[in-house]
């Protein structure tokens, strides 16, 4: 051991600390800066009243408090950083490597467990494409219930939670089962669904979608951090999802391909088994992976925004300038109105992401106002639409679709016009972004409420059309 | 002094915009500050102080900067907002209200002591 009285024998001490700090993912080096100025002037300050350097070194670190607390505070206050890795250990964490494999087994039975769940009702009878109807309004009660268990679990969610939850899944399934629905279109002989059972089907699993967010958020949800972390964990979910699904559309054709050489069709086992069984699990896999693997897809979702925003600016730009200069009226098109909802939707996304990754404390920058006319040219677009349903509504008849639809419309542009506002705030410097984030989180409950009355309110009010 | 944790946690933010709202200052300085102001009766763990001021940053509530201190290290010094200044006016409101509430409780408790015991009032227990 080097001699504790040798100058340099403090620089070295204060250099093992400071690489030892910067290994903790939630600590960005600009804090280990300021946490050594503290740590150098809290050991002069102690050289001072007498004390030798090595005497001042250990008094200073240990004042600074545990590393390990140190860092879990870091990650609760810069929840964006913890999202690269999950950092926050619990404080009692034992057997790290344990738990994460017990973890892993449990995801991966309960992916199991949800897979062999949509094969379930064939068992009594009920066949895949002869029963699509009950198959598609269903379809998220095969998998979140699950979900949410697994969340859980995880989580140790209080049990006055877990019993709310349970009873908002039984009802789900009474909602979704309970009405009789048109099931067969006037003149037609196939099993289409109807109007208003489509639309069960499309808004069941987003009113569900909250019940897993309170889930997953664990003890949190009150909170705008574990709001954030939710809906980045929904985005991250989603582009997972999309890339299990393409890896599965290749093994398919594989399977397909290579079968079909030894004269055997495997399309059957493909179509019953393999495309309903995969997509259940892999919504809990993806989950998993999301948790996991955190820094595999690390910042896939605020990538793909700095990457789209641009052009999605341009593309609505471009839209905005081309209705202005031919005087091109809106054709009102059946579809017209879910596209522009799709459309507020992404937009949306693109702003919540950026956003979520953004480091609060950096300056407005070009993106900024790149993302400011984005938002600004979907607001106008879709007044431009709005105005044009608006004027015709009467006309064209209040249908469920188009009530359902118009209703997102509001939910979404109501969303944005205030996410607009302060936007503008923080970029004009009178506000922080934080309220950007809380108007996000706190709006998170209107989607699924507007989503539940779809699901139950509609059916009975337009005659299970 | 032990002050519990949660209680640590309720006035640090007062503490802080407190101090801040006399001057601009960086970490180090008002952790010495907090040590003045309370006699030493409050003690907090040095590191803990930052993700508090990262949390009034992030709130809008003080603004950062860096500067080269007299020891030529950089230092991030803090200073707080007009936002602050309105969250510190609320914070005290609260306080005030929670404060004349436990005097209330300490005066009564005080009262009520020695009526039921012959020792004679026992003080007050102090900074709590």
């Amino acid at each position: 051991m080097p001699d504790p009285g040798h100058a340099g024998w403090l620089e070295e001490q204060i250099d093992r600390w400071r690489s030892y700090l910067r290994r903790r993912q939630a600590i960005h080096s600009v804090d280990v800066a300021e946490l050594e100025d503290h740590l150098r002037e809290q050991i002069a300050g102690l050289i001072d009243t007498g004390l030798a350097p090595d005497e001042a070194f250990l008094v200073a670190v240990k004042r600074m408090g545990e590393l390990d607390a140190l860092s879990r505070e870091f990650a609760r206050e810069h929840s964006e950083r913890l999202w690269k890795q999950l950092v926050v250990p619990p404080s009692d964490a034992g057997e790290p490597q344990a738990a994460t494999r017990t973890d892993a087994i449990v995801a991966f039975c309960v992916a199991a467990a949800a897979a062999l769940a949509i094969k379930v009702p064939a068992l009594f009878g009920l066949q895949l494409d002869a029963d699509a109807g009950f198959y598609l309004r269903n379809l998220s009660l095969f998998v979140l219930p699950l979900l949410t268990g697994y969340f859980a679990w995880k989580r140790q969610l209080d049990p006055v939670k877990v019993r709310w939850l349970a009873v908002a899944f039984v009802a789900a399934a009474v909602f979704a089962n309970a009405y009789p629905f048109a099931a067969h279109v006037p003149g037609s002989t196939t099993h289409d669904p109807g109007d208003t059972e489509m639309l069960t089907v499309l808004h069941l699993p987003i009113a569900l979608w909250l019940a897993v967010g309170i889930a997953y958020a664990g003890g949190r949800w009150s909170a705008v951090e574990g709001r954030m972390d939710f809906i980045r964990f929904s985005g991250e979910l989603f582009i997972y999802y999309v890339l299990i699904a393409l890896g599965g559309g290749v093994l398919g054709a594989f399977v397909s391909l290579i079968f079909q050489a030894v004269g055997i069709d495997a399309e059957p086992f493909l179509q019953s088994w393999l495309l309903p069984c995969g997509a259940m699990g892999a919504v809990v896999i993806g989950s998993w992976l999301v948790e996991a693997k955190q820094s595999v897809v690390e910042n896939m979702a605020p990538v793909l925004t700095r990457l789209f925003t641009p052009l999605f600016a341009a593309v609505l730009v471009t839209f905005l300038g081309t209705v202005l200069f031919t005087g091109r009226g809106v054709d009102i098109d059946r579809n017209l109105l879910i596209a522009f909802d799709l459309l507020l939707a992404v937009v949306l996304g693109l702003l919540l992401y950026s956003v979520s990754a953004r480091d609060p404390r950096s300056p407005p920058g070009a993106f900024d106002v790149v993302q400011v006319v984005l938002v600004v040219s979907t607001l106008l677009a879709d007044a431009v639409a709005l105005w044009a349903i608006a004027a015709r509504i009467t006309e064209l008849g209040l249908t469920p679709n188009r009530v359902a639809a118009l209703g997102e419309n509001v939910i979404l542009l109501v969303n944005l016009a205030w996410s607009a506002v302060l936007y503008f705030r923080f970029l004009r410097g009178r506000g922080p972004l934080a309220g950007l984030e809380r108007w996000q989180t706190d709006y998170l409950p209107v989607y699924a409420v507007w989503a539940a009355i779809v699901v139950t309110v509609f059916p009975p009010l337009f005659g299970y059309i | 002094m032990d002050i519990n944790k949660d209680l640590t946690a309720a006035s640090s933010t007062p503490i802080v915009l407190g101090i801040l709202a006399e001057a601009d200052s960086y970490g180090y300085a008002i952790l010495k500050r907090v040590r003045e102001l309370s006699g030493g009766r409050m003690e907090w763990t040095d590191g803990m102080l930052y993700p508090v001021l990262h949390r009034l940053e992030r709130l809008g509530h003080v603004e950062a900067r860096w500067e080269i201190a007299d020891s030529g290290r950089r230092r991030k010094y803090y200073r707080i907002t007009s936002r602050g200044r309105a969250q510190l006016d609320e914070d005290r409101r609260q306080w005030q209200a929670v404060d004349a509430t436990l005097r209330g409780v300490w005066q009564a408790v005080s009262v009520r002591v020695p009526a039921s015991h012959p020792a004679p009032a026992a003080p007050l227990p102090q900074g709590v």
